[in-house]
């Protein structure tokens, strides 16, 4: 009971300040924000997956949490690898004039 | 578990530990297995949320997300999920003490939440075809309606096994197979309020800041 009523509160707080910090344009800049989002919404992922899912080393013979960090590994390759890919496949590419790309085959 | 050998006589009995690790249930590995496929479906979402991270600035001149996106909307849209999350909760915990009628008050007021979550998430698409912000208008709004779609669909499917879930609860009891199911879906539903994290942290709060 316990640790589902702490995970909402804290679920409450790290959702709560996001918005805010964006709704009520608090920081500085926009990169800041950004970087404030990002991270209230890790910290926040790590609460759902220790408190409402009860991510622990021990279940499954520690199998849960291996399986979970793979997959993290991959998330992180896919993510970062698809950006920086294609941002440097389109800085990389010739500009086209929109007659240019109706024409294209 | 551990094994005494039979030692030669006159020496001690050496004892070694056979197994350290803790047991679910004998032979039970559906959780882990469900865990599992929710790991893969996380690598879908996560190539998703990777097109969205690549074309979600590609308006075509069309409209861009501080256009479009309904802050408050999608911060009740955000509780409702939440508190679905936590009613599923506290269903678990009536089912760890064999509460049945218990349970199934909890799952349905998780379904309401999860039925709210939807019904404004339709009427949130409907808002935005109808403004001409249709999945063909640019990669920034097809990347969206891909991935928050998906998740809506995910949401969905988990409405409909979370009745099934309760007609079997009602017509069978809490068995074996009942709790199971429970767990399992229990695991998919907290996970997709994961999702849903970075759903409206890197979709919507971030595509309305500059």
């Amino acid at each position: 009971m316990k640790s589902y009523v702490t995970g909402f509160v804290l679920s409450v707080i790290l959702t709560a300040i996001p918005f805010w910090l964006v709704m009520g344009d608090v920081l500085s800049t926009p990169r800041a924000t950004a970087m404030a989002v990002m991270v209230f919404g890790a910290i926040q992922i790590v609460v759902h997956m220790v408190y409402f899912l009860h991510m622990n080393t021990k279940a499954e013979g520690g199998w849960t949490m291996l399986a979970l960090i793979f997959t993290v590994v991959f998330v992180v390759i896919t993510l970062s690898g698809s950006l920086w890919v294609m941002y440097h496949l389109n800085a990389n590419m010739m500009p086209m004039t929109p007659h240019d790309m109706r024409n294209m085959p | 578990m551990q094994a005494a050998h039979d030692a030669p006589l006159g020496e001690k009995p050496v004892f070694y530990v056979t197994d350290g690790h803790e047991h679910v249930h004998s032979g039970d590995s559906t959780a882990l297995g469900f865990w599992v496929y929710l790991m893969s479906d996380c690598l879908i979402f996560a190539v998703l949320f990777a097109t969205y991270g690549v074309l979600g600035r590609n308006f075509a001149a069309g409209p861009t997300p501080a256009d479009l996106f309904d802050l408050p909307l999608v911060a009740i849209n955000t509780a409702m999920l939440l508190f679905s999350s936590i009613t599923y909760g506290f269903a678990m915990l009536a089912m760890e003490k064999g509460k049945q009628s218990s349970v199934l008050l909890w799952l349905g007021i998780t379904g309401l939440f999860g039925a709210a979550f939807i019904g404004i998430e339709l009427y949130e698409f409907s808002h935005l075809i109808h403004l001409g912000a249709t999945p063909q208008r640019s990669a920034f709004l097809s990347s969206f309606f891909a991935l928050v779609g998906t998740h809506g669909l995910h949401v969905t499917v988990g409405i409909i096994w979370l009745i099934t879930l309760m007609v079997q609860v009602r017509r069978r009891g809490l068995g074996v197979e009942s709790r199971r199911r429970l767990l399992c879906l229990s695991m998919f539903w907290h996970f997709l309020d994961v999702i849903w994290i970075g759903v409206f942290s890197f979709v919507y709060l971030m595509g309305v800041l500059q």
